[in-house]
């Protein structure tokens, strides 16, 4: 993912390949679509009560295991709960988690892909080596471990998936930086005399640091992606709470019987997933046109 | 008697999707066998795409239509029929320009000549690499063996363009269409490929030579076609075309080779100018015109000798490290001086080192030894904060200033942030004025201020450069290939701008470039490197008429001329005094 | 006949300068390597510990468990616990010097032969996956990406999909949809490549989306190439210049990516081999990061990292292998 969207960004400033008619109406209507579709997963993390009047953890040993119907959209889990409800309410946990990571490891990057860019040899020799180490443990054990040291929840997991996607973008920016710097206006700068704290304030942060608002959009799928695992593995917010990936471990146990409990909590992960990256590509086109930043 | 033409063309048009006007406008010509036909004009004529189409290759969004395409009276396919692929390469075959990237650089250059083998002939595995390396020693590569299995990017650039031109003739096409194939390369080495390509010529293959380079028509086409947006403007035996042009665009490209226009007389003049405009010309067209009464009669500036001159290295040498361990000698006691108000012509091939030099002379590298001055003080030594409040009066410009713009900025923004950089301008207004200012002076309309480099041409973006380097109101302007990337008559006005901005304002110029024309043209002294050291400086007119270094007779010598009575056979062309 | 400037470019690249460069390329790539496995052990050392628990409860069996203070002590001594950290931190990096892993606190078996046994199976899973992704990206694009209009959206949505599933819900419905429904496979992992299937199609299909992302974009810049032009002027068939020459520069960028996606297959693998049952790594590591068995943690992460970069120098020496444009950077 790393290179090829530096790849991409660095492409941003010549023209691209060249897109027919059909392709802008469905990418156009593709990003129309992410955005309804956020929207709704916004409100559903904001303001639950608009789209289900029902309670999360409402409780009803006799409505188990219903199917969906009109009354329970997504049907009813062991413990009677309305499966709807319990995805609309789940989606703030995700939608935090998945934000805050991104910012947490968007963060993170920053600071050690400026060391890396900017940095002279010796801070570029350490920020790689740290961006190495990262890389080379798994990001699961990487979680696992701060997890097991800071107790489950909804910080720990945030700071978890953030540390696993540090190394990633810290690579990206690191390399835009680099790019950027040796680039041809750089140097024209420099020969019109101007300041190097200059040069780095006025050019070389701001090219290389441009497209970071779309990494991070492309990036708030993937951690949501990898919050619910946590939450799958039992590493989340605590039960009974609902989060999406917990519902579906739950789920798993029954699924021979009640496969609503596995099905729609799963797409809801992969709608929100798919729509932020649709989006994050629909901006990466607009800024490449020349329309942002 | 006359011989049935090879290849006839009988009203060819192409036009894109959605544009009114087509790109290649009904268009008629043949080609006769061993025959070489040039098809000359600025980019945007339509001239590769009409190569492009006589091999069903016009891009995607692109519609040919036509009243007769033959060749050997046989009419060439529908695009994309599958009976393409046995003409393609067995009845035409293409070269391209740049064989770096023509060629795919993944694969290794025998293969690229093997496929055509296997494409279009019977030959076992084992013939076909004998045959392949009969071709790559027919168009002289040395050591086909080991060449063959190496990659276009592990070849020098004479040797991967003959790489290429060995696909085209692998299956032996009557009928080869060449784009552009020498612009990427060196003139020397130009000169070689040119001699193979009037070879293949003389030995009965038909060959179509598309180029901007008018010289380069005159050594090697029997007859040529000049095209301009579209039409064939006129068309002729080559000498008949170049003695006595018809067409203004002919004469247009003509009065813009600069090789042989002396010193200070301006390229495009005015009666030219005029014509050339139409009410669709490019903007910059009309802001000429304004300028145009200034410009002739103001004389030449004497360089005056009592004047510290302007730059001076001494003894300059820089070595770079390699991988394999020993050191290349980038440059080797390099030493020349700039005079106050003159233009030093430094000319050299591909690696001889005068991008170094460029470098080293602005500051962004330092030499290992020796010593360079500016205006007279030590520049060299000095760190980058000690320069920094002398850069004002240093400017460059490059070749592709594209790169040298930040990517966001509009025109104007890149103006005031280069005006900012001297300390002395003050207030807001002052630098908008500055910014009209600047853009007048290199002849651009004002409301291109809110373009970005990006959407505008390749000559707008290099008077911006300009513009942005005279911003700090320098005393010496460093120009590394300003006008190589450049159109012929494009070239041409960025010529006379800099010319008449250098006598207006006392500038003095470092010209680097590898085209001798224009070195010849823009400069009042020149110095010629190679390999890192500097084999011969002087005045340009002794330097040219009787040069006596033995490189700067072979570059002289290699130099496409005008021949106002026609190409050369291969026999005679290639017993240069110099080999 | 030679013109000088022919030869300059070919002065450096002579057959024996270049091997020696390549070796010496290997010998600094295992020389980082070995690095990071140096950091990566230490940084494992001091997390673990900073992990709350004693890890005399673990070795015990439990924080439950009713031992004298005297059979306490005499653990720490046993495991060395009772040193300052230092020196057990330079204990533990001697030990692993000489690959030498220890016991298991919970299992009390050595550590080495119990992780490799386990590491393996998560091996085989996947370099399966990452075959099968491979395969199923490079198949998805070059059919699709030709220059139909319709094809190329399906395929690019496909891909977008595929690379936005989470591991575990793909397992379940494929679990639903092939065990339960048809009853093709079976839905718990059973030993031979029958129980293969499943898990590895899990695990495959999102990197399958990824690569094929990143192959399409990059086939479509390939095809733009002026040697493709050239590649038709010689009169190649599409699927001769699909094959021979794009194919080759659209699957550059996931070579070098493919080092990183290993370390996320195997991330992934962990999960995968928790839904289905399968022995592995992953539960090996969930289980032991509960009950704090440090020395497992350690190896599995030691191993994980050993694995990442041996992986990483392959991919990139075949990155180099491919495109010698590399080497000059």
């Amino acid at each position: 993912m790393t290179e090829i969207l530096a790849g991409r960004l660095r492409r941003n400033n010549h023209a691209g390949p060249a897109t027919n008619r059909s392709q802008k109406l469905g990418r156009n209507g593709g990003a129309l679509l992410a955005i309804v579709a956020l929207l709704f997963i916004l409100i559903a993390a904001l303001a639950p009560q608009l789209l289900t009047s029902a309670d999360p953890d409402a409780v009803a040993p006799v409505d188990a295991f219903q199917s969906p119907s009109s009354t329970h959209f997504f049907g009813t889990d062991e413990s009677g709960r309305d499966v709807y409800t319990r995805v609309v309410f789940g989606a703030a946990n995700s939608l935090f988690i998945g934000i805050a990571a991104t910012i947490v490891g968007l963060g993170l990057a920053l600071i050690l892909g400026m060391l890396g860019g900017l940095g002279g040899r010796v801070g570029d020799f350490v920020s790689t080596r740290v961006v190495e180490v990262m890389f080379a443990l798994p990001g699961l054990l990487l979680a696992l471990i701060f997890i097991a040291i800071a107790g489950p929840g909804v910080v720990t997991s945030t700071v978890a998936v953030g540390l696993s996607t540090a190394p990633g973008y810290a690579r990206i920016i690191r390399s835009q930086l680099r790019s950027v710097r040796n680039s041809g206006y750089v140097e024209a700068a420099t020969v019109l005399g101007h300041s190097r704290l200059r040069i780095v304030v006025q050019h070389i942060l701001p090219g290389a640091l441009a497209p970071i608002f779309v990494l991070g959009t492309l990036g708030v799928g993937q951690a949501i992606v990898w919050a619910s695992s946590l939450g799958f593995l039992g590493l989340g917010v605590a039960p009974p709470a609902a989060e999406w990936g917990a519902m579906l471990s739950s789920g798993r146990t029954y699924i021979d019987v009640a496969w609503w409990l596995t099905v729609f909590p799963g797409l809801a992960i992969v709608a929100t997933a798919a729509s932020f990256t649709v989006l994050g590509r629909a901006l990466n086109e607009r800024t490449r046109q020349g329309g942002l930043g | 008697m006359t011989v049935q033409p090879l290849l006839s063309v009988k009203n060819l048009c192409v036009r894109f999707d959605r544009t009114a006007v087509p790109a290649v406008d009904s268009i008629s010509f043949d080609v006769r066998a061993g025959e070489c036909l040039a098809i000359v004009g600025e980019s945007g004529s339509g001239k590769s795409l009409t190569a492009r189409s006589l091999l069903g290759l016009e891009p995607p969004n692109a519609h040919v239509s036509f009243d007769a395409v033959t060749l050997r009276g046989e009419p060439l396919p529908a695009t994309r029929s599958w009976r393409w692929r046995a003409i393609r390469g067995a009845s035409i075959g293409l070269v391209l320009q740049d064989a770096l990237v023509s060629l795919d650089p993944l694969r290794p250059v025998g293969r690229e000549i093997d496929d055509v083998l296997r494409l279009h002939t019977t030959l076992t595995h084992a013939q076909r690499h004998r045959r392949v390396l009969e071709l790559l020693d027919a168009v002289g590569v040395p050591d086909p063996a080991l060449r063959a299995q190496q990659r276009s990017g592990e070849l020098s650039g004479g040797l991967r363009q003959r790489a290429l031109i060995a696909t085209a003739l692998a299956a032996g096409p009557p009928l080869i269409i060449a784009d552009e194939p020498t612009t990427a390369l060196d003139v020397t080495v130009q000169a070689k490929v040119l001699t193979l390509l009037r070879s293949l010529t003389d030995s009965g293959t038909a060959l179509i030579l598309i180029t901007h380079d008018l010289a380069v028509v005159s050594r090697v086409a029997d007859r040529v076609a000049v095209m301009s947006r579209g039409h064939i403007v006129e068309s002729g035996e080559t000498a008949a075309v170049l003695n006595a042009p018809s067409a203004v665009e002919t004469q247009q490209l003509l009065a813009s080779i600069p090789v042989d226009v002396p010193r200070g007389v301006p390229l495009l003049s005015n009666a030219i100018r005029r014509l050339a405009l139409r009410p669709h010309a490019p903007v910059d067209d009309r802001a000429m015109e304004s300028s145009a009464g200034a410009l002739t009669s103001a004389p030449r500036l004497t360089p005056a000798l009592q004047l510290t001159p302007a730059l001076q290295l001494r003894a300059v040498s820089r070595q770079f490290p390699t991988r394999a361990g020993e050191p290349i000698q980038a440059l080797d006691r390099v030493s020349f001086t700039l005079d106050t108000g003159t233009t030093l012509g430094l000319v050299g091939q591909s690696g001889s080192g005068k991008t170094t030099i460029a470098r080293i002379a602005l500051g962004l590298e330092t030499a290992d030894r020796g010593q360079i001055l500016l205006n007279g003080t030590e520049w060299g030594s000095l760190n980058a904060r000690e320069r920094r409040p002398l850069r004002h009066t240093l400017g460059a410009i490059y070749q592709d200033p594209l790169s040298s713009f930040d990517p966001r900025l509009s025109v104007e923004r890149i103006l005031i942030d280069a005006l900012s950089a001297t300390a002395s301008t003050a207030g807001n207004t002052n630098q908008l004025s500055c910014v009209d200012e600047l853009l007048d002076a290199v002849d651009l309309p004002r409301n291109l201020k809110n373009r970005r480099p990006l959407h505008l041409s390749g000559g707008q973006r290099q008077r911006v450069a300009i513009a942005r380097a005279l911003a700090p109101a320098p005393r010496t302007l460093l120009c590394d290939e300003p006008v190589s990337a450049l159109d012929v008559s494009t070239q041409a006005r960025v010529l006379d701008l800099l010319d008449d901005l250098q006598r207006h304002l006392g500038l003095s110029y470092l010209f680097i470039s590898h085209d001798l024309g224009v070195i010849r043209h823009m400069s009042d002294t020149v110095a010629v490197i190679n390999d890192g050291r500097i084999v011969e400086t002087g005045p340009t007119d002794e330097i040219f008429t009787t040069p006596k270094d033995p490189y700067t007779r072979s570059l002289i010598a290699a130099l496409p001329r005008i021949h106002r009575s026609g190409p050369v056979s291969a026999a005679r062309a290639s017993a240069p005094p110099v080999e | 006949m030679t013109d000088p400037s022919d030869t300059t470019a070919e002065r450096l690249s002579t057959r024996p300068t270049a091997r020696l460069r390549s070796l010496a390329w290997v010998a600094r790539r295992i020389g980082g390597g070995l690095f990071v496995l140096w950091m990566v052990a230490t940084v494992i050392f001091f997390a673990l510990r900073l992990i709350p628990g004693d890890p005399v409860d673990a070795i015990l069996g439990g924080p439950g468990s009713q031992a004298s203070a005297e059979a306490v002590a005499q653990i720490r001594t046993d495991y060395g616990l009772d040193q300052p950290l230092i020196v057990q931190y330079f204990l533990a990096m001697g030990k692993l010097a000489v690959a030498d892993f220890g016991t298991s606190y919970a299992l009390k078996v050595a550590v080495a032969p119990y992780v490799l046994t386990q590491l393996w199976s998560t091996l085989v899973l996947t370099i399966a996956s990452m075959v099968v992704a491979w395969i199923l990206a490079v198949a998805l694009t070059l059919v699709t990406s030709g220059r139909g209009g319709p094809a190329r959206a399906v395929g690019s949505g496909l891909e977008l999909l595929a690379a936005a599933v989470p591991h575990f819900w793909l397992a379940s419905l494929l679990i639903i949809v092939l065990s339960n429904t048809l009853h093709l496979l079976p839905p718990i992992s059973v030993p031979g490549p029958l129980g293969l299937i499943l898990p590895v199609i899990t695990l495959a299909l999102p990197l399958t989306g990824f690569l094929g992302q990143l192959m399409r974009e990059s086939l479509a810049n390939a095809y733009e190439q002026p040697f493709v032009l050239s590649a038709r002027a010689r009169g190649e068939s599409e699927w001769g210049v699909r094959l021979r020459h794009v194919l080759r520069h659209a699957a550059l960028p996931g070579i070098s990516l493919s080092g990183w996606a290993f370390g996320s297959l195997l991330s992934g693998a962990v999960v995968v081999e928790t839904i289905f049952a399968r022995p592995g790594l992953g539960r090996t590591l969930l289980s032991a990061v509960s009950i704090r068995d440090i020395p497992v943690v350690t190896a599995v992460a030691i191993l994980s990292a050993l694995t990442f970069i041996i992986v990483t120098l392959a991919t990139d020496a075949i990155d180099r292998i491919v495109d010698p444009r590399v080497a000059k950077q």
